[in-house]
């Protein structure tokens, strides 16, 4: 069995395994199975209410398994003795909403983790975060506050805020989902430079050209469980499953 | 400074019958100047003693211990639902009866004297508000923006001090200055025990003068402009912590 002790990067970076999670009587993930490897860019698609947005939520710890094995590195993410912060060092999460610290400028907003929580020197962490924020087309933007950005800004700080904690694996929920038209391709931009310095990345998208452009598989998900998974080209042309052809023909 | 009003309000008592003694008598200006003094010193420890518990109840409200939640609500409905008079009453006559006196060399003093029990009473009167206020103020912040914190790896310390309460504190700021303000009222009720501020000052004078009137305008007067400072002080407050561009 792998472990945190025995992992070695050519196994799955991330692994789940027949993860079901219930709200109450509301079973939301019935049995699901994923594994991505280091480097690869990994899609979730289906319809709303298909449990996306929970899985993707399982793999940092934000939402609790009811039941199965979440595994980052071959540590158990749902292991009570886990050490949280370890984890949340090495997995970055975007929120739809950016999530941005409203009392904090642009330039805060990127640094206060790494100085809080990995204690690491203010100058250093400044250096990084600007470069980051550069390396989002935000430059001059660091003495703003949050409310004073479109919302495609803001989402490109809250990417920049996850990178600077150099984690190893990204996860992208529904991160364009709230924007204007205009305002997704910058997002969309920062997320395929990122994908291809090598970045582990996890997305739960609507955008299903962005999808099959840059995912390296692609995960159908319908009522809690994935009906089919394989590389874009496969699903996105020659979907097998009925469910796959039908909830295509709709967003296509 | 007195000698300059002097000869007016001498004069002023001399026409018309209107004595106000502080601005011409010596002896009653040093009492005035000394209540005013005492009264601002006792508002200050009793919002800085308010503000304290209201912090510390506001967090430990949100404790996962059942027990430490049930004394916070405890806390708060027996000094929320009692007349600050008589929580005053019960502390001095109460627990002053009960607590060590202190061996000065001779004689013995109360170890806390009247005004640290004013303090005492009226801050944690006033705390009790100030804990459902900054309650408002901690759910009133987004919990997405707390799960933001949380995924960057913050403990739950760090997430309430740098990102619960500093929001939190703007979203009450309106509310809080309200039982500031009302605060700095009630700290008048010390007279009760004896406490020298402004109000026992003056009461002092017109037992001896018999000038109640003309005191009690003073003491409208000395409120009226305390009130507005503390307001003043207030919004410039709010002014500099507001969020540029939020909520808009």
């Amino acid at each position: 069995m792998i472990t945190a002790d025995n992992w070695t990067p050519d196994q799955p970076i991330v692994a789940l395994h027949d993860v079901h999670k219930s709200f109450g009587e509301n079973e939301v993930l019935k049995g699901i199975d994923l594994e991505v490897m280091k480097g690869e860019v990994i899609c979730i698609i289906g319809p709303s209410g298909s449990g996306k947005s929970t899985l993707i939520r399982t793999i940092n710890g934000l939402t609790p398994v009811t039941r199965g094995s979440v595994k980052v590195e071959g540590q158990e993410v749902h292991d009570p003795d886990l050490d949280k912060l370890a984890l949340r060092r090495k997995v970055g999460i975007v929120f739809q909403q950016y999530n941005l610290f409203p009392h904090k400028t642009v330039l805060q907003n990127v640094m206060m983790a790494p100085v809080l929580v990995l204690r690491e020197n203010k100058d250093e962490v400044r250096e990084r975060a600007r470069s980051l924020l550069a390396k989002v087309q935000l430059n001059g933007k660091e003495e703003a506050y949050p409310a004073e950005l479109s919302g495609g800004q803001q989402q490109r700080v809250a990417i920049a805020r996850s990178l600077c904690m150099r984690p190893d694996v990204m996860l992208f929920d529904e991160v364009t989902a709230a924007l204007d038209p205009e305002t997704v391709k910058e997002v969309l931009v920062a997320i395929k430079q990122l994908a291809g310095e090598g970045m582990t990345c996890v997305l739960v998208t609507h955008e299903m050209g962005f999808a099959r452009e840059i995912s390296d598989r692609v995960y159908f998900t319908d009522a809690g469980r994935i009906v089919e998974s394989g590389p874009p080209a496969q699903i996105f042309e020659t979907p097998k499953d009925p469910r796959t052809q039908e909830f295509l023909s709709k967003v296509l | 400074m007195l000698d300059i009003i002097a000869p007016f309000f001498e004069r002023l008592y001399e026409t018309t019958g209107l004595n106000f003694s502080p601005f011409y008598d010596p002896y009653d200006w040093n009492r005035l100047l000394r209540g005013m003094w005492v009264s601002v010193e006792l508002i200050i420890a009793i919002i800085a003693l308010s503000l304290v518990i209201g912090v510390i109840g506001a967090g430990a409200q949100t404790s996962r211990i059942r027990a430490v939640r049930w004394l916070v609500a405890a806390y708060i409905e027996i000094f929320r639902n009692t007349p600050p008079i008589v929580q005053l009453l019960f502390f001095y006559f109460g627990l002053g009866a009960i607590t060590p006196q202190v061996d000065m060399g001779g004689w013995y003093e109360p170890m806390i004297g009247s005004f640290g029990w004013a303090v005492i009473a009226i801050g944690i009167f006033g705390g009790s508000y100030n804990v459902e206020i900054f309650r408002s103020g901690v759910e009133a912040v987004p919990g997405t923006t707390v799960e933001a914190a949380e995924a960057l790896g913050f403990t739950n310390f760090q997430i309430f001090v740098y990102v619960t309460l500093p929001l939190a504190f703007r979203f009450c700021l309106p509310a809080l200055t309200n039982n500031i303000i009302s605060l700095a009222k009630t700290s008048s009720l010390a007279y009760v025990i004896a406490v020298p501020e402004i109000t026992y000052s003056l009461s002092g004078i017109w037992s001896d003068s018999v000038n109640v009137p003309e005191m009690m305008v003073l003491l409208f007067v000395y409120y009226i402009v305390l009130v507005a400072i503390i307001a003043r002080l207030m919004s410039s407050l709010e002014r500099r912590l507001a969020l540029p561009g939020y909520g808009q």
